[in-house]
């Protein structure tokens, strides 16, 4: 199949395996960035997945375009779409209209109840395509195509942590207070950042989500036991 | 280098105004969304460093104080301290009793126990390095000791250094040796910043490219960390601004759909979707790195060979800069405040260390 190269200066190149978003496409770059990570070549300095391509970067001081894109073809041939499932992760979330403030006008958009709508999406397993745009900040698809809605025209400047957003054909849940321009449709209680863990990120690229309704009562009672650093994140982990 | 002395520090009497703890940068978690963050000056960082006896390698330089706009003022409560500033900006010390000295720039300085370190505006770049010998007694976050405030993840909380901080030294007493200076300064060379095209200069017209390599643009108000917005003519693409969001590099030239230009600086996110005309060659980061409002800058395009060539040569020229390094002859006879604080340490001048530069008393 048709993989291109394509130059980020003199420290990184992307591998790109074609255009489309979708999971085909990125179980390959998932492929080639375990057997990367797997097998540093010298130089390596790491490698970052996205939807569709991945990004090499290197030490051009040790090693070379040349080299390492040679090492890079030799690793595709040798990467294996079939690797491990990535963990999975069940996240409560209320989907209350106070933690959730666009859920009701998304629902009035999309013509469904507020109820349908946190029924749809507490009804998929998600696939975390990628991390960026702020740390441990996961891109997860797919969203059913009935919750489909463009970002928001004006985005917001504050985004509470935690919030569960929805854009496109993505959903992901805000591990920082930030600006963002997604729906907001509820919120998880459990922290997707907190420094104090062994790994301060809860999720990766390739780990798959569930999300859990819990009412408002469940919500705080999580809440309360986060606060009071007695939540164990392992209990979020599924078999 | 951890904490081997929890009582001596450079507490921080004024913050100034953006001050924070950098290194080389986080690298090894992009994956997870964790910018690389690191000094927007490695140049400089590894030359502080260099001059107060740190390691200041490629990969394995210790932490400074990148310091932007207006330095902070610092306490010293250690025995003594060997500090080194590079960098456009003043630094003078206040001993109590004595008027404030100015500090020759560019050479390690001693200071002791209740001085007061002043350090000015930064003017000519946009940063400056403070560095100390023997490093900070930091906790590095995920390997490193670099500052991404945006998030606040980094030593001292992820931010910049506030009223009252206490900066810990790893050292509670400067090292004993001469001071040392750098001869001349470095030369972070001169005309356009050299540029790789892509990853998707496809996605520009043929006019936009030409126009990205002809003509002079200039640095916006909106400049920080993060990445510097560039004024000039809009540059066209073909179809879209946007892309299926993929990695950034620092030196990054990505160009959302009014045309103008953002060059990715230290904290730039670890993914985007706008389309990237161009790289900045790495050898040319840390003079865009320094880059401010109102500079003007042009781009010129090499290959990634050209690029990889320059780099090494730009390597070798740093090593020459940090062998060059040479004990210093104190201006206008002896240093009695290094004397001083050696005789502190180490009880007896040595002159085998000190003879080249330090007269017999």
């Amino acid at each position: 199949m048709d993989v291109r190269f394509t130059s980020a200066g003199d420290t990184a190149f992307n591998v790109e395996f074609g255009e489309a978003v979708d999971r085909a496409t990125n179980a390959r770059v998932m492929a080639l960035h375990a057997r990367l990570k797997g097998a540093p070549p010298l130089g390596l300095v790491e490698t970052v997945p996205t939807f569709r391509s991945l990004l090499v970067v290197y030490d051009p001081l040790t090693s070379g375009r040349r080299e390492m894109q040679a090492a890079v073809e030799t690793a595709l041939a040798a990467a294996t779409a079939a690797t491990e499932p990535g963990r999975l992760w069940r996240l409560p979330v209320c989907y209350a209209p106070d933690l959730g403030p666009d859920l009701v006008e998304v629902a009035d958009a999309l013509g469904l109840t507020a109820e349908r709508v946190a029924a749809l999406h507490g009804s998929s397993e998600y696939f975390v395509y990628m991390l960026g745009f702020m740390p441990g900040f996961g891109y997860m698809g797919d969203l059913v195509p009935e919750l489909e809605r463009p970002r928001r025209t004006e985005p917001r400047l504050r985004v509470p942590a935690g919030s569960v957003a929805i854009a496109g054909r993505l959903t992901t849940v805000y591990p920082w207070e930030s600006p963002g321009g997604w729906h907001l449709i509820g919120r998880c209680p459990v922290p997707l950042y907190d420094a104090g863990r062994t790994d301060p990120i809860l999720l990766a690229a390739g780990d798959r989500v569930r999300f859990d309704p819990v009412d408002r009562a469940g919500f705080d009672t999580i809440a309360a036991a986060v606060d009071a650093s007695q939540f164990d994140p392992g209990r979020l982990r599924a078999a | 280098m951890m904490a081997a002395n929890p009582t001596a520090f450079l507490t921080v009497v004024r913050p100034g105004l953006f001050a924070t703890v950098q290194d080389l940068g986080r690298f090894g978690f992009q994956e997870l969304g964790m910018p690389v963050a690191g000094a927007l000056d490695p140049l400089a960082l590894r030359l502080a460093n260099a001059l107060v006896g740190n390691p200041a390698g490629n990969k394995d330089c210790a932490a400074a104080l990148e310091i932007a706009l207006l330095g902070p003022t610092l306490r010293v409560e250690a025995t003594s301290v060997r500090i080194a500033a590079v960098g456009p900006l003043a630094v003078a010390v206040e001993r109590e009793g004595q008027a404030l000295q100015p500090l020759e720039p560019h050479r390690s300085h001693t200071l002791v126990q209740g001085d007061i370190l002043r350090l000015g505006a930064v003017d000519g770049a946009s940063v400056a390095y403070l560095a100390a010998a023997g490093g900070f007694a930091l906790e590095p976050v995920m390997g490193s000791l670099s500052t991404y405030v945006r998030a606040g993840i980094g030593p001292l909380g992820g931010r910049p250094l506030g009223q009252g901080a206490r900066l810990p030294l790893a050292r509670d007493a400067a090292p004993s040796g001469p001071e040392t200076g750098l001869p001349q300064l470095p030369d972070y060379g001169s005309g356009p910043l050299r540029v790789v095209l892509g990853p998707q200069d496809d996605r520009f017209t043929e006019a936009a490219l030409a126009t990205f390599l002809s003509t002079a643009y200039r640095v916006g108000k909106q400049a920080d960390r993060m990445g510097l917005r560039l004024e000039g003519p809009a540059l066209m693409h073909r179809g879209s601004a946007d892309i299926p969001s993929d990695g950034l590099v620092t030196g990054a030239i990505q160009v959302p759909g009014n045309g103008q230009p953002i060059l990715l600086l230290n904290d730039h996110q670890t993914i985007g979707g706008y389309a990237k005309i161009a790289t900045v060659i790495s050898a040319d980061l840390p003079r865009a790195g320094r880059l401010r409002p109102g500079d003007s800058l042009s781009f010129q395009a090499v290959t990634v060979e050209e690029a990889e060539a320059i780099r090494r040569r730009q390597e070798q020229a740093i090593a020459g800069w940090i062998g060059a390094i040479r004990p210093v002859r104190p201006a206008g006879g002896i240093d009695l405040d290094a004397l001083y604080a050696e005789n502190l340490i180490s009880g007896t001048v040595d002159i085998v260390n000190g003879g080249s530069d330090l007269p017999l008393v």
